[in-house]
This record gives structure tokens, C-alpha cells and sequence, in this order.
């Protein structure tokens, strides 16, 4: 086998790999029940697959320029492919996407209620349970 | 390099983008249909480069920069918007 031949061959495992990842995110898509489960199935392709494609390109161009669009453009979709997935599950937790009983932990929970805690006690510090006395000090 | 590996690929490729597809025109919420255009617009980005080793060019490697780069400002508007109006 001559080394053409050999990358030839890695190039075509990497590309289908990359492309296997893509249908099994539109299965997914279609299968899973709700969008946060959806969400999870199509980050795949987001980073991995797009790695495989990106290493078939460099298999098959093996030069620098463009190796370093190549990594570019990775570190690219590393940086802006969790914003969206950040900004997608905080406005579907909120308006109520997420069903509730599929979570086995959800620390997003606790943590809005602490913040609604020390709000309220912010703005009506006598509710407190503890500051009963202060209220029927004045009088 | 075998032309089957490139139609497997474009077959795989193209199933995966339908199903986005369907999931667009189809999803019950807003957000879904936000989570399966990310995933068209990942599809396309996979295909532009698969195309590449086929034809053994790089002229699209701008438009994919481009792609991954900006992939990301849609989700965000229609999140925010989503979660300012608490629609559905």
C-alpha cells in the first residue's frame, strides 16, 4: 500500500465517521422526547463531527494555510456552539419546555429559589420568621 | 478514492438534514425548531467540507468560517426573545 493509498483510505473512515455522527443527530432529533434530550443528541456532530470532516480536509490538503483555517474554524464552533446551547436550555427551562420529572437533579431549581430568598428578604426584611420582635417594637 | 464512500456520505448527509427538516416543520416549541436549524446549519457546514475532499478544492473553507462563526447569533435572538415573552 503506497501512502497515498493509505490516506485515501483514513480520509474516507473520517468523512463517513463524520457523516455517521450527522444521521445519528437527526435520529436523534426525531426520536428523543424532549428538546432538552434533543438538544443532546445534536451536539454531536457540532464538535465531533465537525472534527472528522476537518481531519478528512487536512488528510487530503496537507498544507499549512490550510491547516490553520482548518483550526480556526474549529475554535470557532468550540466558542459559539455553547452559547447557543447555553442560551436554548436557560430560555427552555423558564417557559417550561423541560418536563420537570426528567431531571434527576436540578441544581437550576435551588438555585432560583435561593436568589428568590434573599430577594424577599431584601425588600421586606420584616417577613423574616426571625424578626418577629422588631415588628412589635415600635408599638 | 471509491465514489460509494461519497454517495454513503451524501446519503448520510442528506438524511440527516431532512430530518432537521422535519423537525423544523414539525417541532412543538419554538426552541426545537431552534435546536434542528443549528443542527441544518451544522449539516451544511459537514457538507461543504465533504464536498471539498471530493473536489479537492478549498474555496469553501471561507463560507464555513464564516458559517461557524455567525452559527450562533440566530440561537441567541430567538432564545432571548423566547424567554423575555415566555411564549411557547
Amino acid at each position: 500500500m503506497s501512502f497515498d493509498v493509505i490516506i485515501d483510505l483514513l480520509t474516507s473512515v473520517f468523512l463517513i465517521l463524520g457523516a455517521f455522527l450527522s444521521l445519528a443527530a437527526g435520529v436523534g432529533l426525531i426520536r428523543f422526547p424532549d428538546a432538552i434530550a434533543r438538544m443532546h443528541a445534536t451536539t454531536k456532530p457540532q464538535i465531533l463531527g465537525l472534527i472528522f470532516i476537518l481531519t478528512a480536509i487536512a488528510l487530503q490538503e496537507r498544507r499549512w494555510s490550510t491547516i490553520l483555517m482548518l483550526v480556526t474554524l474549529l475554535l470557532f464552533q468550540m466558542m459559539t456552539a455553547p452559547i447557543s446551547a447555553h442560551m436554548i436550555g436557560r430560555a427552555g427551562y423558564r417557559t417550561g419546555v423541560v418536563a420537570p420529572g426528567s431531571l434527576l437533579v436540578d441544581e437550576l431549581a435551588q438555585a432560583i429559589e435561593r436568589a428568590q430568598d434573599e430577594q424577599v428578604d431584601a425588600e421586606h426584611p420584616d417577613l423574616r420568621a426571625d424578626s418577629g420582635e422588631r415588628n412589635e417594637s415600635p408599638d | 478514492m471509491n465514489g460509494w464512500v461519497f454517495l454513503v456520505v451524501g446519503l448520510m448527509l442528506t438524511a440527516a438534514a431532512g430530518m432537521a427538516l422535519f423537525r423544523i416543520a414539525r417541532g412543538p416549541s419554538i426552541l426545537d425548531r431552534m435546536i434542528a436549524s443549528d443542527m441544518l446549519l451544522t449539516t451544511i457546514i459537514c457538507a461543504l467540507g465533504a464536498e471539498m475532499v471530493y473536489n479537492s478544492h478549498t474555496r469553501s473553507l471561507a463560507a464555513m468560517l464564516v458559517l461557524a462563526a455567525t452559527a450562533f447569533l440566530g440561537s441567541v435572538v430567538v432564545a432571548r426573545y423566547v424567554s423575555r415573552s415566555g411564549h411557547k
